[in-house]
C-alpha cells in the first residue's frame, strides 16, 4: 500500500510540473491576441480580448487561478469557439486511441516474433535480413513513410484513402505508419534480449532436463526476455504518441495530435494544455503499468513478496 | 552398465574454416555405484568433454571421434533425437553456477516438477509432490514452503541442492557434476560432496566428478582421470595416484599441493603455461614443460597405455611401490 501511496504522489507531482511548465512556456511565447484576431484590428478591441481571456493580469495570478479552476476540473475554454477545452479534447480521445492502440498491437505482433526468430537464428542469414529491415523501418521518418505509402497506395494503386477516418480502410495506412518503426523497434530489443537470456545457463539447464526447443523459448526465455522489452515499451508510449502527432497530420485523422498541432498554432491556451495534461496522464499511467506488469513478470522486484531466507 | 567414452573428439568450428579440438582423445569409464573425478587446469577440456558426454556441447561444437557407449548403444553415432531421448531419461548433469543455472522467473518447485515430468512422465500433481520429496531429500529444510521460493530467495548452496534435486529426478544413471562445489565455501564444499556420495550410493547412480581441486578428489572419488591439454594423462584409482603418480604432469600438479604440516614452504610449481588449442606443439602437449622430454617426446604423441600417456613411463608394474619423498 506504501508502494501505491508513493506512486501516487509521484504521478502528481509530475502531472503539476507539467501543468506549470506548459502554462509558463506557452505565456511566455506569445500574445495570443496577435494570432488569433485579425492584423488590422484596434487595440481597443484587443484589450477586451486580453480582458475576456484574463492575459491582462500578472502571469502570477493567471496560475494560481489557473490551478485553482484545474482543481475543480475546469480546464478553461476554447479561444476558437469557446467550448469547453476538455470537453473539445476529449472527444477526440477515441480516435487517437484506435489508432495509437492498433499501431501498438501491429508492431507488437509484428516486431516480437521478429526478434525472437531473429535471436534463435543469430548470425545466419534470417538474423540479417530481419535486422536490415529494421534498420530500414525505424531509420524511416513517420511523416516520409506516411507520404511514401500515399504515393503507392492511394495515388497509383488506387485501393486506401489518403485522408479521414470514416472507414476501417481508412485506419491501416495511418496505423501502418505509425505502428512499423516500432515494430522495427520492438523487434531489435527483443532480438537482443532474448540472446542475452538464451546464453543464460539456466537455458542449458532446461537443455539438460531434456525439454524440447519450444518449451526451452516459451517456458524459459520467453518470460526473461520480456522483462527489459515490457520496461522499453513503458517508455515508448509517449514515443507513440508524438508519432500520432505527425501521423495524424499527414493523415488528416481527426484526433488529439491534429488538434494539438493547430491549437498550439493558434496559441489555444487551453487546449494546447488540456492536452499536454492528458498527454502527461497518460504516460503517468503507463508507467505505473509497466511497473505493475514488472512485478508480475519478475519475481525478484515482486510487489510484497514475502522475504525469503537470502 | 555405466558409461564408457572411448577416444572422444570435439571440434569447434570457427569463423573462416578454421576449427580447434579442445578434446583429443579422451577414454574414461565411470560404473554404477562409483565416482569417477576429472581433473585438470582450466582450459584442458574437462568441461567440453562432460557437455558431448550430455549432450549439452555449445553452437559450434561437435563430438567429431570416438564413441559414448551406454545401454549396449553409441550415443555418438545413434541418431541424434533417440540419442537426446537416452541423455534425457538417464544423464543427468549439475553446474557450477547453481544461482545462475537455475531460471530466476520460475519458482524452484516448479522446476524441480518440470524435471520430473520430462523424465517421468508424471501428471502435474505428481510431478508437484515429487518435487517436494525430492527437495527434502536433498536436504532442504520445509520443501513444501520453499518449493514455493525463487532461487534469488535461496543462498547458494541451497540453490546447489536444488540444482541437485533437479538432476537426480527420475533417477538418472549417469551424474554428471561439473564443479558442482567450486563456487561455495569450504564447508558447504563437504556437505555438497556428502550429499553426492550418498545419493550415488542409495540410487546406484554413476558419478563423474569434475573439478580442479585435488584436495576434493582425494576425500570423493574412487577413481581419477588426469586431463591435459584436451587429452588424457594418466588414469587411475585414487590411493594409487596419490601414492605414486607415474605421468610426469600428475607427479607435478601432485608436488603444487601446499601440504597439512602447518610450516610455511614455498609451494613447487610446474614451469612454462598450458599451450592454447589453436597451437599446440607436435608431439606430447606437455614436453614444452617437461623435465624428461626427449627428442621422442617431442615428435610423437604418446596414447594412453596401463593408464598413463607419458613415453616415459613403462608398463605397469605389477606391485607399486608406496614412494615417500
Amino acid at each position: 500500500m506504501i508502494w501505491l501511496l508513493t506512486k501516487t504522489l509521484r504521478a502528481i507531482t509530475t502531472l503539476w510540473l507539467v501543468v506549470t511548465f506548459v502554462f509558463f512556456v506557452l505565456r511566455l511565447s506569445g500574445d495570443p491576441t496577435l494570432v488569433l484576431l485579425p492584423d488590422d484590428i484596434d487595440e481597443a478591441t484587443r484589450d477586451f480580448y486580453r480582458q475576456l481571456w484574463g492575459l491582462d493580469r500578472p502571469i502570477m495570478v493567471q496560475y494560481w487561478s489557473y490551478l485553482g479552476a484545474l482543481l475543480q476540473g475546469d480546464f478553461g475554454i476554447s479561444f476558437r469557439n469557446n467550448l469547453d477545452a476538455f470537453q473539445l479534447v476529449w472527444d477526440r480521445v477515441p480516435k487517437t486511441a484506435l489508432l495509437t492502440g492498433t499501431a501498438l498491437l501491429i508492431s507488437l505482433a509484428i516486431g516480437i516474433p521478429l526478434g525472437i526468430i531473429a535471436a534463435l537464428y543469430r548470425d545466419s542469414w534470417i538474423d540479417r535480413v530481419v535486422m536490415a529491415v529494421s534498420v530500414f523501418g525505424f531509420s524511416m521518418p513517420n511523416f516520409f513513410l506516411g507520404i511514401l505509402l500515399i504515393l503507392v497506395f492511394s495515388l497509383n494503386l488506387r485501393v486506401l484513402p489518403s485522408s479521414g477516418s470514416g472507414t476501417w480502410a481508412h485506419l491501416i495506412m495511418p496505423a501502418a505508419t505509425l505502428g512499423i518503426s516500432f515494430a522495427a523497434q520492438f523487434a531489435r530489443y527483443t532480438r537482443s534480449s532474448m540472446i542475452d537470456v538464451l546464453n543464460k545457463s539456466y537455458m542449458r539447464t532446461a537443455r539438460s532436463k531434456g525439454a524440447g526447443p519450444l518449451r526451452r523459448v516459451n517456458l524459459h526465455a520467453l518470460p526473461n526476455a520480456a522483462i527489459p522489452v515490457v520496461t522499453i515499451l513503458g517508455f515508448k508510449v509517449g514515443e507513440l504518441l508524438g508519432g500520432a502527432v505527425i501521423t495524424e497530420t499527414v493523415f488528416a485523422w481527426p484526433g488529439i495530435g491534429r488538434l494539438l498541432t493547430s491549437s498550439v498554432a493558434a496559441r489555444d491556451l487551453a487546449v494546447v494544455q488540456c492536452i499536454m495534461i492528458l498527454l502527461a496522464f497518460t504516460m503517468v499511467v503507463a508507467n505505473m503499468l509497466t511497473d505493475l506488469a514488472y512485478g508480475w513478470l519478475d519475481p525478484r522486484v515482486r510487489v510484497g513478496a514475502k522475504a525469503g531466507a537470502r | 552398465m555405466g558409461l564408457t567414452v572411448n577416444n572422444l573428439e570435439v571440434t569447434i568450428e570457427r569463423r573462416r574454416g578454421t576449427a580447434v579440438r579442445p578434446v583429443r582423445g579422451v577414454s574414461l569409464r565411470v560404473e554404477p555405484g562409483r565416482t569417477l573425478a576429472l581433473v585438470g587446469e582450466s582450459g584442458c577440456g574437462k568441461s567440453m568433454s562432460c557437455l558431448a558426454i550430455a549432450g549439452l556441447l555449445p553452437r559450434r561444437a561437435r563430438i567429431s571421434a570416438g564413441s559414448i557407449e551406454f545401454e549396449g548403444a553409441d550415443l555418438a553415432t545413434m541418431p541424434e533425437a533417440q540419442a537426446q531421448k537416452l541423455r534425457r531419461r538417464h544423464v543427468a548433469s549439475v553446474f557450477q553456477d547453481a544461482t545462475g543455472g537455475l531460471n530466476p522467473v520460475r519458482s524452484i518447485g516448479w522446476q524441480v516438477a518440470e524435471a520430473v515430468r520430462l523424465r517421468e512422465g508424471a501428471t502435474r500433481a505428481e510431478a508437484d509432490r515429487e518435487a517436494i520429496r525430492l527437495l527434502g531429500r536433498v536436504g532442504l529444510p520445509d520443501p513444501e514452503r520453499r518449493a514455493r521460493e525463487y532461487p534469488h530467495q535461496f543462498s547458494g548452496g541451497m540453490n546447489q541442492r536444488a540444482m541437485i534435486a533437479l538432476a537426480v529426478a527420475g533417477n538418472p544413471r549417469v551424474l554428471i557434476a561439473d564443479e558442482a562445489t567450486t563456487a561455495l565455501d569450504v564447508t558447504l564444499q563437504a556437505q555438497i560432496i556428502d550429499l553426492i556420495s550418498d545419493l550415488r550410493d542409495s540410487l546406484g547412480m554413476a558419478v563423474l566428478f569434475v573439478t580442479h581441486d585435488l584436495g576434493l578428489v582425494a576425500q570423493s572419488a574412487d577413481d581419477v582421470a588426469v586431463m591435459y591439454a584436451g587429452r588424457m594423462a594418466e588414469i587411475a584409482p585414487v590411493a594409487r595416484l596419490f601414492a605414486a603418480p607415474r605421468h610426469p604432469y600428475t607427479q607435478g600438479l601432485l608436488s603444487a599441493l601446499p601440504g597439512a604440516t602447518g610450516q610455511s614452504v614455498r609451494l613447487t610449481t610446474i614451469d612454462g603455461t598450458v599451450p592454447p588449442i589453436d597451437a599446440l606443439p607436435q608431439g606430447c602437449a606437455f614436453a614444452p614443460r617437461c623435465g624428461k622430454a626427449s627428442a621422442l617426446c617431442r615428435d610423437v604423441d604418446p596414447t594412453v597405455h596401463a593408464g598413463v600417456a607419458c613415453h616415459h613411463v613403462l608398463p605397469a608394474p605389477v606391485k607399486t611401490k608406496r614412494v615417500f619423498a
